[in-house]
């Protein structure tokens, strides 16, 4: 169990360190999403009510999208020198290279979730009429959503051809859910149109099976050749 | 016998790569793995390292499988296996922690024993690719192995660089470990090798010591 939490601690800070230097991904990100808000910007002009119907939906797709350009970078790190093996040769757990990859993405997309933020509440004219502090849990555990299946088939797809194209292809369809949690809870909390509980409940049920499936089969996904 | 293959066999779709490798290795011995580009020696040294599933036949690694042997295992590949992005010694502490090894003190004695300094702040990725092999080395002796798998160790390195490295093999193997290495670069190894191995087409056809080589020549 120490030996987990010093390797997902390590490769975590590295990462960290990897990208603190690069910048890549956060900067492909933030540049992505401005560019999303400042385009939705132009092309609808919402009133306050409407802005609440439907910002929702705007702000998480914009954050999935800006997510699979972290996700693709993660462990395109890996493949350059082929320093995955390296990992793969080592005794540390599967696990624990994958936790640290999940966590270090998390972080990513909820730095440029706290970016963006505020600028979809300039932009939108966004004020919540419902409880506001639910939005975090809501960000929490939607970000988890994204990043924990991003990051697992971001790993499958590595070793495809085309692992760019793949991992939308892999990522977006079994997301629905989450997404649909999301924009839907979002919806309820902004609009102040009943209670976000059932959607937030979902978000978490929803983490909690894939976190399980993905910490169970990335050993198998680690070792295919 | 520490390294034992039996009837082993690597095929991707249709292609084999390995087509029933037998052998047996001794420890604290020198091979050095000859043959043409695609008979069979980098998958080879890949199914020794773990990094390739056996389709059948069986690799024995001190009484294991390579998986549950991988703390007696050092492998360096033809790709150096580091981080670009980071320090040689930023590189290694990290590898370090995957063999559960704490501290610097292992790192900078490896560091330097391949023949660089542990101080040098530049990234990897601005090596020479001499340092890089160097670091390559290092940390594949990192967790200090009893078995270490070397593929083109001495590639795009010049003569002096590569005779050193050589030295630095010749004394892991007198000090008891038991070294593969793959290359084309035979002659580099003449005197200090101690068997000369020969694949062809997916199979070891011949095997020679490298004292009745050495006398051939």
């Amino acid at each position: 169990m120490s030996s987990l939490r010093s390797i997902t601690v390590a490769t975590l800070t590295k990462d960290i360190r990897l990208e603190w230097r690069s910048k890549d991904a956060l900067n492909s990100m933030l540049f992505f999403s401005l560019l999303v808000v400042v385009i939705f910007s132009f092309s609808f002009d919402p009133n306050a009510e409407e802005s609440r119907e439907i910002a929702g939906g705007l702000i998480w797709v914009a954050f999935l999208f800006a997510a699979v350009v972290a996700l693709n970078q993660t462990w395109a790190r890996e493949l350059r020198n082929q320093v995955l093996d390296a990992y793969r040769v080592s005794p540390a757990p599967a696990t624990a290279l994958f936790l640290a990859k999940a966590l270090g993405n998390f972080i990513l997309v909820s730095l440029l979730e706290a970016l963006m933020a505020p600028l979809f509440v300039i932009f939108y004219n966004l004020r919540a009429l419902g409880p506001a502090w639910q939005l975090i849990p809501v960000a929490l555990l939607g970000t988890w959503a994204l990043v924990v299946n991003g990051t697992f088939f971001a790993a499958m797809s590595l070793r495809t051809r085309s692992r760019e194209i793949m991992l939308p292809l892999l990522l977006f369809p079994i997301s629905i859910p989450a997404v649909q949690s999301m924009v839907e809870a979002t919806r309820i909390i902004l609009a102040g149109d009943g209670s976000a509980r059932f959607w937030i409940v979902l978000l978490l049920t929803y983490d909690v099976v894939f976190t399980t499936a993905c910490l169970g089969l990335f050993e198998t996904v680690l070792q295919a050749e | 016998m520490p390294v034992t293959l039996s009837a082993l066999v690597k095929q991707f779709g249709r292609f084999a790569a390995l087509r029933g490798v037998d052998g047996e290795f001794d420890a604290a011995r020198f091979y050095v793995i000859l043959g043409d580009n695609g008979a069979g020696k980098t998958t080879l040294l890949r199914a020794l390292a773990g990094l390739a599933q056996p389709t059948r036949g069986t690799i024995s690694i001190l009484g294991k499988n390579p998986h549950e042997a991988c703390r007696e295992i050092g492998y360096m590949a033809h790709p150096s296996l580091l981080y670009d992005e980071m320090s040689g010694l930023e590189n290694l502490r990290y590898f370090a922690r995957l063999y559960d090894i704490s501290g610097d003190s292992r790192c900078e004695q490896v560091i330097r024993w391949v023949g660089l300094d542990p101080e040098l702040s530049r990234p990897v990725g601005n090596y020479s690719q001499g340092m890089r092999q160097r670091m390559s080395l290092a940390r594949a002796i990192l967790h200090d192995p009893k078995i270490l798998l070397l593929d083109e160790p001495f590639s795009n390195v010049d003569v002096h660089s590569a005779q050193e490295m050589v030295g630095l093999l010749k004394a892991m193997r007198d000090a008891g470990k038991t070294i593969f290495v793959v290359t084309h670069q035979a002659s580099l190894l003449e005197g200090v090798a101690d068997e000369f191995i020969w694949m062809q087409a997916g199979k070891i056809v011949d095997r020679t010591s490298g004292l009745t080589r050495s006398a051939a020549q």
